[in-house]
C-alpha cells in the first residue's frame, strides 16, 4: 500500500462526490454495452423510456439521448439490460474475468 | 508563584474551575450531577442565568449524553466545557475515546473520586487514572489558584494540539476547600485565549462526512488523494501528545509572562537541587509531600519532591534528566493497576529503566477511598524505604499507607 503524506485531514473525513469511496467498478465481471440502433431514446435522440436511468441502483446511467454508463462504478448488476423494453443492452463478459457470473439453478418451489 | 492577596477571592476549586471556564468564555456547557464535581456546573449555569456568561447550557439526561453533546457542540466550532468525576467519568468512558480521535479540543473538569465499589464518593485518583489511554491530555492541580490558571491554559494547549485536555484536582481536598485564589481580569484571559477556530467547522456549502468508517488501509478519496487509514490517525494522535510536551511548558510560561504565576509546566520541584531522596506524587498529595521532605530534611535526609503536572503525556525525559542525582525515588499513588501497582510508579521505574539509570524505585499506595494521609506519614514511608535498601537486596512489595488490615 502507498504513503498517505498528502493527506492533510489529521481526522477521518469524507466529502460526498462521485467516487468518495474509491473506484468501485473493477470488481464487474459482465459489462453492460448498449445497442444504439435499438435502444429507443438514441433512435429518436429524445429523452423517452429511461427505463435504464430510472432502474439503475447505482445511479451510474445518464438521463441523456443515447444514456451514458459510466463504468468506472457500474458493478454489471445487470438490471438495465433487464428492463431495457428493447433488448438493446446486453451484458458482456469482462476481459480477464470469469465468462459468465455463476448463476444459481432457478429454484423451483415445487420442486 | 505568591497570591496577590489584596485581590484575591477565598473559593472552593470547584469554585475556581467554574471561574476558569466564564474567563474562557465557554458557549456551550453540557454536564450531568456527580459529587463532588457538581458545584462546578451549578456555577457555570447560575453564570449563564444571570447573563454573566453567554453561553447555552445544555442538561442532559447522563454522563455519555453529556459528552455526546460536547462533542457536537466543539464539532460544529463552540469552546465547550464540562466536569465529571468517578462512576459519572466512567459514564463518559466511550465518548471520551471518541473526543480524542475527533481531535476536539474540549477541557473538563475531573474532581477526583474513588470509584465503585464499594459505594464512595471522597477522594483518591482511581477514576482519571482509569481513562488514562483514552488519547486526553491529563494534567494535576496541587492548589485552587493553580486549578483556576490550569483550566485557562488547557484551553490553549487543547486547541494548540488538537488534544483534549482533563484537568484533574482531588475531591473535597481541592475541590470543597476554600483557599485564596487571584482572579485574572477578563481583558487579560482574552489576550492570552484568542477565539477557537475549530478544524472541522461545518459549511453547508461544502458539506461532508466527519469520521465516517475508516479501514484498516489508506484509501484513495474521489479527489485521488490517498487518505489516512486507522492506524495513520492513531499515529498522528501520539504525535500530537508528543508535541504537547512542548506546548504545556511553553503555555504555562507565557501565562506567567501575562499573569505572574507560573506552574511548572510538566512538573514542578521542592528542594531537588541537591536530594538523593525523591518523593514522587500528583495533586494535592505532592504539596503534602512538600512538608514531609521538610521533616526529613531536619533528620539529615535529603529529601526533595518532583511533582506531577503532566501525567499524559508523561514527561519521562524531564524526569530522568531530574532524577540523575537521586540514590531513591519513592514514588506514591492515589490509585493502583490492580494486579501490578500504582501508576505512576510504573512509569517512573519504566523512565529510569529507559535511561539506564538503577535507582531505587519504590511504590506506595495512598489515601484509597478518601483514607487520610499526611505528611508525617509520607515521611514515615520514605524512612521504611530507607531502612529496607539498607538491610536488604530484594525489591521492596508496594507498601500501603495506613491500611489497617
Amino acid at each position: 500500500m502507498g504513503q498517505t503524506r498528502d493527506c492533510n485531514e489529521m481526522t477521518a473525513m469524507s466529502w460526498p462526490c462521485v467516487g468518495e469511496a474509491g473506484r468501485t467498478g473493477d470488481w464487474r465481471t459482465m459489462r453492460p454495452v448498449l445497442d444504439p440502433e435499438k435502444c429507443v431514446a438514441s433512435r429518436k435522440n429524445k429523452i423517452v423510456c429511461m427505463q435504464c436511468w430510472m432502474f439503475c441502483p447505482d445511479n451510474v446511467i445518464t438521463r441523456t439521448a443515447p444514456p451514458e454508463i459510466n463504468l468506472e462504478y457500474c458493478k454489471g448488476c445487470g438490471i438495465c439490460a433487464e428492463v431495457c423494453p428493447s433488448d438493446a443492452i446486453k451484458m458482456t463478459p469482462e476481459q480477464g474475468k470469469q465468462a459468465e457470473p455463476t448463476v444459481m439453478e432457478e429454484a423451483s418451489c415445487d420442486g | 508563584m505568591t497570591v496577590e492577596t489584596k485581590s484575591a477571592v477565598v473559593i472552593t476549586g470547584n469554585k475556581a474551575a467554574a471561574e476558569a471556564a466564564r474567563l474562557a468564555r465557554v458557549e456551550v456547557v453540557a454536564a450531568y450531577p456527580i459529587t463532588p464535581q457538581s458545584p462546578v456546573v451549578e456555577a457555570l449555569a447560575k453564570y449563564i442565568e444571570t447573563g454573566d456568561l453567554d453561553a447555552e447550557f445544555i442538561t442532559v439526561e447522563s454522563e455519555h449524553s453529556a459528552m455526546g453533546v460536547c462533542i457536537g457542540a466543539a464539532t460544529a466550532g463552540s469552546r465547550v466545557f464540562t466536569a465529571s468525576s468517578a462512576n459519572g467519568l466512567a459514564y463518559m468512558c466511550e465518548q471520551l475515546s471518541w473526543v480524542a480521535g475527533s481531535r476536539l479540543p474540549i477541557v473538563m473538569g475531573c474532581a477526583n473520586r474513588a470509584m465503585s465499589a464499594p459505594w464512595s464518593v471522597l477522594n483518591d485518583q482511581q477514576d482519571s487514572m482509569s481513562q488514562r489511554d483514552q488519547g486526553w491530555i491529563q494534567l494535576f492541580c496541587r492548589n485552587n489558584q493553580e486549578i483556576l490558571d490550569t483550566f485557562l491554559q488547557a484551553f490553549r494547549i487543547a486547541e494548540q494540539v488538537k488534544l483534549p485536555v482533563m484537568v484533574c484536582y482531588d475531591g473535597y481536598i481541592l475541590s470543597h476547600t476554600v483557599m485564596p485564589v487571584e482572579i485574572p481580569d477578563q481583558e487579560e484571559v482574552d489576550a492570552y485565549l484568542p477565539p477557537y477556530a475549530a478544524h472541522t467547522a461545518l459549511d453547508p456549502a461544502a458539506p461532508r462526512n466527519i469520521n465516517p468508517v475508516t479501514l484498516a488501509d489508506p484509501r484513495l478519496n474521489g479527489e485521488g488523494v490517498l487518505c489516512h487509514g486507522y492506524m495513520e490517525f492513531r499515529y498522528l494522535m501520539e504525535q500530537a501528545h508528543q508535541e504537547a510536551l512542548d506546548v504545556i511548558v511553553k503555555a504555562d510560561e507565557e501565562f506567567g509572562a501575562r499573569f505572574g504565576r507560573r506552574w511548572g509546566g510538566l512538573t514542578w520541584s521542592y528542594q531537588l537541587d541537591d536530594a538523593d531522596t525523591v518523593l514522587i506524587a500528583a495533586g494535592s498529595l505532592a504539596g503534602e509531600a512538600t512538608i514531609s521532605a521538610d521533616m526529613l530534611r531536619e533528620e539529615g535526609v535529603r529529601a526533595g519532591v518532583l511533582g506531577l503536572r503532566a501525567y499524559r503525556p508523561f514527561p519521562a525525559d524531564s524526569l530522568a534528566e531530574q532524577l540523575k542525582q537521586a540514590k531513591r525515588v519513592i514514588v506514591f499513588d492515589k490509585s493502583l493497576s490492580y494486579g501490578y501497582g500504582g501508576p505512576i510508579c510504573m512509569d517512573v521505574r519504566a523512565t529510569l529503566q529507559r535511561h539506564k539509570m538503577a535507582t531505587d524505585v519504590d511504590g506506595y499506595i495512598a489515601g484509597l477511598g478518601g483514607r487520610d494521609i499526611k505528611a508525617r506519614e509520607l515521611a514515615a514511608a520514605t524512612r521504611e524505604s530507607i531502612a529496607w535498601a539498607a538491610k536488604r537486596h530484594a525489591p521492596k512489595p508496594t507498601g500501603w499507607i495506613n491500611l489497617q488490615l
